[in-house]
């Protein structure tokens, strides 16, 4: 508990003593941690090749979008409404995707995934297609970038907390059983499917909360939130990190975003330099950054989990 | 309690069980034998919703379970085990049991409170009884095989069933773990008044345990009947016993 205040009250007052640009990009690694750490909940400790979770953040997003400037609707509802439209995407995709197993979920979650992003990329009246959607009115206590960024904060340290609830609840726990077992957890009465569904259903709604929370940032949404790169990145994020650690995601979107934005100043190629560390990430650190540093220190301090 | 009859299975063309019967009384302990291939495994995933079978009728306290999933099978009442220890390696001895006793209080998709809390009592009792209380901590995947066999009946009786179904208990034991794993099977079927249905190789802990036996060759029920009958069926010698007996 003491590392956990440290860190959220060096998140405090990081706007104080850090300029205005380090603040945005600070933000914007908080977003890209929770839909991560989203990702984390059915891939680590589901065991769930959920291979296109960018659909459900790009879902939340859009949703947010066209509630304000379609609907009408005051931004705050739209908060709350943009989740529950990805939690709804989870449904539907997850319906079908529970049925098969492995590498099959995947394959078809990235087809039903990309079937949305066509639409979205097509949909000019009403999505804006590639130009996406700008100028979002959102809420004048969040334009300002220190205004959003604790805004984010707040959110985000809520999603995490209740995300680390989850993962130690009997739903959690069971959950880790299907990952390791999933026939077995059949035969002593676990319905893997329908906890699986739910599952996916809970990471598309925190995925949600990213993607409102993206627009608070950026008052924009793009298609290419629901392309399959961006997916492909939020998994490197959770095995970069450590998918077997409970904060592994947020040290693998740390270390994503810091390289995008500042590699990026250097080269377009940034994404050669996440290849060259994830060869070696392959070959020094198989159980990711957090992983590694945890089973370091681990007698030092037992059982301490991040 | 359970009753089976013109049970059918094929693969591709291959009967795996064809025409199997099985009579089950309840609080009793019944063996089925017979050579490897002669349908054992698959009788076993047919009864527990692993398997659909083609033809034939399952019913277990009255009701026909054969379209049933694993899991409603479970629900039922059935509990069992697997020929290949089959475990959940990366959780401690005490999760692994815990996770069936939440399935069976119906916990599982339970959000909101701390699982480590939770049928801690249960739990401990069920590790008490099979002996693993004192490895509750460890790490599953690191027991030895024999724990690992005795996990899976605990894990087993996490769903509180009434009916337990043992597939080789003690395949790949020493005559050691062999004798004490019988010793419990048999002592949970007297303190718990728990139903046992196994299949074993080792002739020897079939006739020494068993009340009832099932033989079967080729997908087929030759014989059930206490071990005396079976010992004398003509049949069975010749298919069977007289092989394995040398």
């Amino acid at each position: 508990m003491g590392r956990v205040a440290a860190a959220l009250a060096a998140l405090i007052l990081f706007p104080l003593i850090a300029p205005t640009f380090y603040v945005y990009v600070a933000a914007l690694i908080l977003v890209t941690a929770l839909l991560a750490m989203s990702l984390n909940l059915v891939l680590g400790y589901g065991g769930i090749y959920q291979f296109h979770h960018g659909v459900f953040y790009g879902v939340g997003a859009y949703a947010l979008a066209l509630a304000i400037t379609k609907g009408g609707w005051s931004p705050w509802i739209g908060f709350i409404a943009g989740p529950f439209a990805a939690a709804g995407a989870g449904l539907l995709i997850g319906w079908f995707c529970v049925r098969l197993t492995r590498l099959y979920f995947g394959m078809l979650q990235i087809s039903l995934g990309s079937l949305l992003w066509t639409i979205v990329l097509r949909w000019y009246p009403v999505t804006g297609g590639d130009n996406g959607i700008h100028d979002i009115a959102t809420p004048v206590a969040l334009r300002t970038v220190g205004g959003a960024y604790y805004f984010i904060l707040a959110i985000v340290a809520l999603s995490v907390a209740a995300l680390y609830l989850i993962v130690k609840s009997p739903f959690g726990a069971t959950l880790q059983a299907v990952r390791d077992n999933p026939q077995r957890c059949g035969s002593v009465g676990v319905d893997v499917r329908r906890h699986q569904l739910i599952a996916v259903v809970i990471a598309a709604y925190f995925a949600g909360v990213a993607g409102v929370l993206y627009v608070a940032l950026e008052r924009s949404v793009f298609s290419n939130m629901l392309f399959w790169v961006l997916s492909l990145e939020v998994f490197v994020m959770c095995l970069l990190g450590g998918w077997y650690t409970f904060a592994g995601p947020i040290v693998g979107a740390a270390i994503m975003v810091a390289l995008r934005t500042f590699a990026g100043r250097y080269t377009e190629n940034w994404t050669m330099v996440i290849g060259v560390m994830l060869i070696l990430l392959i070959l020094f650190m198989p159980e990711g950054v957090l992983g590694f540093v945890l089973q370091r220190l681990r007698p030092a301090t037992a059982a301490d989990e991040g | 309690m359970l009753r089976v009859d013109g049970l059918h299975k094929s693969f591709d063309g291959f009967r795996a069980v064809n025409g199997a019967t099985l009579r089950v009384d309840a609080g009793s302990v019944v063996a089925v034998i017979g050579p490897n291939g002669a349908g054992k495994t698959t009788l076993f995933n047919l009864l527990t919703g692993h398997l659909t079978p083609d033809r034939g009728s399952i019913l277990f306290e009255e009701r026909e379970i054969n379209a049933l999933a694993a899991h409603e099978v479970c629900r039922r009442g059935i509990g069992r085990t697997f020929q290949i220890a089959n475990i959940f390696p990366k959780l401690t001895v005490f999760e692994n049991v815990q996770v069936s006793v939440l399935a069976q209080q119906r916990k599982s998709l339970d959000l909101f409170h701390r699982a480590s809390a939770l049928a801690v009592d249960e739990t401990s009792a069920i590790l008490k009884d099979t002996g693993l209380l004192g490895r509750a901590r460890r790490i599953a995947g690191g027991l030895s095989h024999g724990d690992q066999r005795i996990l899976e009946i605990a894990v087993a009786l996490g769903s509180g069933p009434r009916l337990l179904v043992l597939d080789e208990p003690t395949a790949g034991m020493s005559p050691e773990e062999t004798a004490a794993t019988m010793a419990l099977i048999v002592r949970l079927s007297r303190d718990r008044g728990l139903t046992i249905l196994f299949c074993e190789h080792d002739m020897d802990v079939v006739f020494s345990v068993a009340q009832s036996i099932m033989v079967m060759r080729q997908g087929r029920t030759i014989v059930q009947g206490p071990p005396a009958v079976v010992r004398a069926n003509r049949e069975v010698q010749e298919a069977y016993l007289g092989v394995n007996d040398a």
